[in-house]
């Protein structure tokens, strides 16, 4: 069983994302410039990433996320137990650089269409890019198998906040926690077997708690511990650059 | 200390440490291709700046292997990426291919990238090896340090040759006794990975010790770690020795050290095998620990056999399914594709002699048995791939495989139903058109 303190690092840093800044902000986010180019040298683009929320309009219910207290509130996905990065995202998909925007938002397109016939619910409705779901509730081990980063990237691009596994896999969760994309959550329960696809959710992290409105119950998840320094922190680079490893951006 | 521990402390420069510390390591080599080398390359320039240079030139090795034999425009131009970086930065290993027609036409061209980090002479006992790939853990075969990353832990290690680690306590498989005629290095992964499940080696490091692994060769070794992985292990190792010292004469003149694990060394868990004892194995659907005695799905009809990739697509495995078709004498009753790991594979396949064949090469002793022609050498359709990808499974059908891992979907389509085999079961099953043991043909 993997504990959210598997992976520690220092608290107190900027959060970097190694993918496209969001406007929808999963952490406390300092603002942060950021400027990068695609993967066949295309034009700068520099961002601004903002500190407030700015709900992101979607055909589906709008964001309601709110700074600082990390909660994430919206419909949940639920998959079973050993879930691997092919179901995620097929390896047919992975010739999509996720460092270049266009093919970023395009891996998002695809996330989880690998999952089997079995899942009679799509994560991402035909014809549509991004998902209605917002958190994902799953089982055991989630994001086993290929350490493609190309998978939380996929999921976080599809507009997913968080996920709340039993477990995790190794390099899915590290993944998941270097590139910001989405927050690698554990539940003390089995979750899976208790929420349904559809059920309203709202996860409210200071309390370490999640809230099923459809069913009205209520359960806990793991303490962060770790886990939570990290993500605000934002990552490998953040931290290196504190801890005077790597030079400071200009 | 562990064996892991002491490499970790090594490259840490700490002297002592424990399981659960978090180190700044310092990485040996980086390797990545042409699926996730684009993507940390971005994220590489994105945090280093578009003039940054990596950490060091030579020990970053490029290999192009994943989409390569494809019309698939991206597929191709990744491989373009790979080979702009390599220019800019003046990477001295890049495995470059140009022409797509014809692999022999691209001499620097290897294939598989585990497989050519090994017959290259990357792989080094007691250093620490990182790729961009979850079956890095093969090079644990060497006694070193090898783990797979992302892209963003990737593009960090290019700008300063560094990671930060978990130490991971290490659980101790003990493997003994000799090792039946019929079974292959892949029947011992899938028993362990059968027992221990696909969560059971998770944030761990297995060492793989015991007669059985003193004995084992180095392809074989390559093999039992690959899969590591499949438990969720984070890397798994076998203590340098002799065969492992022969192997690298003629590939490495790099100076190495290797360290092996103290008498007193604590580990998380002992597992003990009597080798002698098993029985040649698959792993049926969905999953690399549904584990089941090959003998008892002989009822399983079978559509077709994959010989191929990291796991089963080396030199000795050809070999080892050689062998089967040898001993029968008749003919495949399934498609039967055979895609060597890499270049050198692919022309032992054709130059070996097979012993007790008066002389005949596998390329031969396949084509009597009526398999396909052996494919250009790369990760083919174990993953599936662009849909034109030789091999690919377009349709749902039952396939025996040499490859890794069986979840839905695993070589192209969903309702595909994979059986993970040894070459030597893959082979008895292309043979009668059912899943089936190969003591039907090696006894």
């Amino acid at each position: 069983m993997v504990t959210a303190s598997s992976i520690s690092f220092g608290a107190n840093s900027t959060f970097t994302s190694s993918s496209i800044p969001k406007t929808k902000p999963l952490f406390n986010i300092i603002p942060h410039s950021l400027k990068f180019t695609t993967g066949n040298g295309r034009a700068a683009v520099t961002f601004q990433r903002p500190v407030s929320v700015i709900p992101k309009a979607t055909s589906a219910d709008s964001r309601a996320t709110k700074e600082p207290s990390r909660t994430f509130h919206g419909l949940c996905y639920v998959v079973g137990d050993n879930i691997d990065t092919d179901q995620i995202i097929p390896a047919e998909y992975l010739t999509l650089v996720p460092s270049n925007p266009d093919e970023y938002e395009k891996l998002g397109s695809y996330a989880l269409i690998g999952l089997p016939a079995t899942y009679t619910t799509r994560f991402i409705d035909e014809n549509e890019t991004k998902t209605k779901y917002k958190i994902i509730i799953a089982g055991g081990n989630f994001g086993c198998g290929s350490s493609r980063e190309h998978a939380p990237v996929a999921l976080g691009a599809a507009g997913c906040s968080a996920v709340v596994a039993e477990s995790y896999a190794r390099i899915f969760f590290r993944n998941s926690v270097a590139t910001g994309e989405i927050y690698p959550l554990e539940s003390e329960a089995r979750l899976c077997e208790e929420c349904s696809t559809g059920d309203v959710v709202t996860i409210e992290m200071a309390e370490r708690r999640l809230i099923n409105h459809t069913t009205g119950k209520e359960y806990k998840l793991k303490p962060i511990g770790d886990l939570g320094p990290v993500i605000d922190a934002g990552g490998i680079f953040a931290y290196a650059r504190k801890t005077g490893m790597i030079a400071s951006r200009n | 200390m562990t064996l892991t521990e002491k490499i970790f402390s090594r490259a840490s420069e700490k002297p002592q440490l424990s399981p659960g510390d978090n180190v700044w390591v310092n990485v040996d080599i980086l390797m990545t291709h042409d699926v996730c080398g684009p993507g940390s390359f971005g994220i590489f320039k994105k945090e280093f700046g578009e003039n940054a240079k990596v950490w060091d030139r030579e020990k970053i090795v490029i290999i192009p292997d994943h989409y390569i034999f494809t019309s698939d425009e991206r597929a191709n131009r990744n491989v373009d990426i790979l080979r702009d970086f390599c220019m800019e930065q003046n990477i001295k290993y890049f495995y470059d291919i140009k022409d797509l027609g014809n692999f022999k036409a691209n001499p620097d061209y290897k294939g598989v990238c585990h497989i050519a980090l090994a017959q290259e002479g990357h792989c080094r006992p007691g250093e620490v090896l990182l790729g961009t790939d979850s079956h890095t853990c093969t090079a644990g075969a060497f006694g070193q340090f090898a783990t797979g990353i992302g892209n963003t832990d990737a593009g960090f290690v290019l700008g300063t040759g560094k990671v930060l680690l978990k130490v991971p306590p290490t659980l101790r498989f003990v493997l003994d006794g000799e090792m039946p005629d019929y079974l292959l290095a892949k029947d011992l992964i899938l028993q362990i990975i059968g027992e221990i499940s696909v969560a059971g080696a998770t944030y761990k490091s297995m060492e793989f010790v015991g007669t059985t692994v003193e004995r084992l060769s180095m392809e074989e070794r390559m093999t039992l770690c690959n899969m590591v992985v499949e438990a969720g292990g984070k890397n798994g190792v076998v203590p340098a020795d002799g065969t492992t010292f022969k192997y690298l004469e003629d590939k490495t003149s790099l100076p190495y050290e290797p360290v092996y694990s103290d008498e007193k060394a604590s580990f998380l868990s002992e597992y003990r095998f009597d080798i002698s004892k098993l029985e040649p194995l698959v792993a049926k659907p969905h999953s690399p620990d549904n584990r089941a005695l090959a003998r008892e799905c002989k009822d399983v009809k079978i559509d077709r056999v994959y010989i191929g990739s990291c796991t089963g697509g080396k030199t000795e495995d050809f070999l080892a399914a050689a062998k089967v078709f040898l001993a029968s004498g008749k003919k495949v009753k399934v498609p039967t594709f055979l895609v060597p790991a890499t270049q050198k594979v692919w022309m032992d396949v054709y130059t070996l002699p097979v012993p007790g064949s008066g002389g005949k090469t596998c390329s031969q002793i396949f084509e009597e048995a009526g398999c396909d022609t052996p494919a250009s050498p790369s990760c083919g359709a174990c993953l599936g791939g662009p849909k034109d990808t030789y091999a690919r499974m377009n349709e749902p059908m039952v396939c025996v495989s040499t490859t890794n891992r069986n979840f839905p979907g695993r070589m192209g389509h969903k309702e595909g139903q994979i059986y993970l085999a040894s070459p030597y079961t893959a082979a008895a099953s292309a043979l009668t058109g059912y899943v089936t043991d190969p003591r039907e043909f090696l006894e």
